[in-house]
């Protein structure tokens, strides 16, 4: 018959569309492609709606970018309107490097705690109860930050308790957890023998920390921050419920401010589609985009570094 | 082959995706005449569907008369949605056939092009009061017109030069997109304020609430639902911010709640519209809600506000 005179390679490929785990190879390459081309054709659209709309401002609308990045005053309603988009872009910055510096020493802390310190009692308790913090959702810490934090802030420290202040002080709680994980992990994930090394050294442990252990991390440690801060740099809701919202560079903590967030959120329901005002806002949001863009960036340099 | 077909794969998710961009205003645009053609072929029965979106202010409303609507047995074949999303997205959806009601708290002129504001059919559903309300520290009960506009531009910082004691003004702003605000600055302070440094902006009527009850010296305005014991309105040139004083047309900072249809409505649309306006509605919902009802309006506003008994 035929059969006997083909070559095993022929055979192979008469009997390919009967071969189960063949055909389940397929079916799961052709899945995960599917899937990994709808979110690249996603991640596209997204990229280019906010561009075209945020771009907008610039080309239709003819907003200078100097106006736009370097003006103060921000009016879009106005019978000349502005579009100084700077306090904003100044609050972003300064809410979000302000959280920084309040969580990273007690997430760092907290993770040398729970790793070096009581390792059993912090895996077991500490990591998930930290974890839970990240879980919470952010209308909460809001709500919190505008019952608790603004009204302290008023009768202990004066002005409105609203402000950069009561901002920092809500992020710096919900960005505590994604430091604190990430700086975990990495302190885990470190050898032993690094550790006993310095031990057998005659190292104590605060100069094994301090010496070996954290400067071995650091990278990785820097990682979760900015992390962090690409969180508090997102956040909207929680920000603009403690923040004021005030379009102007405040000139104390405790006074009204704006995030590029809290504005977007602001005005984004209340202006009309491909208005100057609404397009100004998308132009924020662009802001926000590449700024997101920026921290990523970061963070692929800071992994490429602990690579080495 | 395994070169190519992710290649392959990429482009045609990019048509899809592409396709489904294009087509959505066609599609809903054929949406919204569902609603006539169902009817006209089953005669008496009405069907279809209906989707309200826009101003938060209006939604309560609507949400709870779309529920009873929906629960007559005359109108069980429609479906009403109501969305929120702010007046600006509601004109504009509807402008742009997305929607079938756009609810806004201003006139469609303030925030469209004036062409396009031309396609849309106002219906005046209901009418909200805005009050001035101010924290207790202030201690004023009454602002003239020209003391508002003085504390809203920053002129007066303190409430003892109005009459009230040694106190600073903290001034609760709505964002300056806002149909409220938009109200307030035209019928209370009678020209557009900028925002000063230092004052606070909130968008929900509950926080600033919450913050001129709390902060000493602050002030803000709110609808007269708002309004309780633990924050007492302000009068107005002497006025009283009542229900009976807006209806009478003399206290001036109301504001209609429009529902905008692009042309005239569908069936299932005006059924809904029709039955906003009956006496059910516009003596049970309406006032339950806080809002006052359009029957009991002896003035009227046109765009331009002017008014007319």
């Amino acid at each position: 018959m035929e059969q006997s005179n083909t070559t095993p390679r022929e055979a192979r490929r008469r009997a390919w569309p009967m071969e189960k785990h063949r055909v389940e190879d397929w079916i799961g390459r052709i899945y995960t492609s599917i899937c990994v081309v709808f979110l690249i054709a996603v991640i596209i659209s997204i990229v280019y709606f906010v561009t075209s709309k945020g771009v907008a401002t610039f080309a239709v609308n003819g907003v200078s970018l100097k106006e736009f990045f370097l003006g103060t005053n921000w009016n879009p309603q106005a019978d000349t309107p502005s579009f100084g988009a700077l306090p904003f872009i100044t609050g972003s910055f300064m809410v979000t490097l302000l959280a920084a510096l309040i969580a990273s020493p007690l997430s760092i802390s907290a993770a040398l705690f729970m790793t070096e310190i009581v390792p059993s009692f912090g895996k077991r308790i500490l990591q998930p109860a930290i974890e839970l913090l990240s879980g919470i959702p952010s209308v909460v810490y809001g709500f919190i930050g505008l019952s608790v934090i603004v009204p302290f802030l008023r009768e202990h420290v004066g002005g409105q308790g609203i402000g950069i202040g009561a901002g920092a002080l809500v992020l710096s709680i919900m960005i505590l957890p994604t430091i604190t994980s990430v700086a975990a992990d990495a302190l885990a994930s470190l050898p032993r023998g690094l550790r006993e090394a310095s031990y057998a050294l005659g190292a104590t442990r605060w100069q094994t920390i301090y010496r070996v252990v954290l400067p071995t991390v650091m990278p990785a440690l820097l990682t979760g921050i900015v992390l962090g801060m690409a969180r508090a740099f997102g956040e909207a809701l929680a920000v603009q419920m403690v923040i004021g919202n005030s379009p102007h560079i405040p000139t104390s903590l405790l006074e009204s401010a704006s995030t590029l967030t809290s504005v977007i959120t602001l005005g984004m329901g209340n202006t009309a589609m491909g208005s100057i005002q609404n397009n100004a806002l998308w132009s924020m949001a662009l802001v926000l985009m590449l700024m997101t863009f920026v921290f990523v960036l970061i963070i692929r340099l800071l992994e490429r570094r602990n690579r080495l | 082959m395994s070169r190519k077909l992710p290649i392959l794969l990429f482009t045609l998710t990019m048509i899809l995706v592409l396709a489904a961009c294009g087509s959505n205003t066609g599609t809903t645009g054929s949406g919204s005449t569902t609603g006539t053609t169902g009817e006209a072929s089953t005669g008496t029965e009405l069907s279809g569907s209906v989707l309200a979106v826009g101003s938060t202010a209006l939604q309560p409303l609507v949400d709870q008369v779309a529920q009873k609507f929906m629960a007559d047995s005359k109108y069980a074949n429609v479906s009403v949605q109501v969305q929120g999303g702010g007046s600006g997205t509601g004109l504009t959806q509807v402008s742009e056939g997305q929607a079938n009601i756009g609810n806004s708290d201003v006139f469609a002129e303030e925030k469209l092009d004036a062409d396009k504001a031309k396609e849309l059919v106002d219906h005046q559903v209901a009418v909200v009061a805005i009050a001035t309300v101010a924290n207790e520290a202030a201690g004023v009960t009454n602002l003239t017109k020209q003391q508002l506009v003085d504390i809203f531009t920053g002129k007066v910082k303190n409430w003892k030069d109005v009459g009230g004691k040694d106190q600073a003004i903290v001034i609760v702003n709505r964002p300056s997109s806002s149909g409220t605000r938009a109200t307030y600055e035209k019928f209370a302070l009678g020209q557009k304020v900028e925002d000063l440094a230092g004052s606070i902006q909130e968008d929900s009527s509950g926080t600033v609430k919450k913050l001129v009850t709390e902060t000493p010296g602050a002030i803000g305005y709110l609808a007269l639902s708002y309004l309780d014991d633990s924050l007492k309105a302000i009068q107005y040139d002497g006025v009283d911010a009542s229900v009976e004083n807006v209806e009478s047309g003399k206290y001036p900072v109301w504001a209609y709640e429009h529902m905008y249809t692009k042309g005239e409505p569908d069936a299932a649309t005006k059924a809904l519209l029709d039955y906003m306006l009956t006496d059910e509605v516009q003596n049970g919902d309406v006032k339950d809600l806080g809002y006052i009802s359009i029957s009991g309006m002896q003035v009227k506003r046109d765009v331009e506000g002017k008014i007319t008994k």
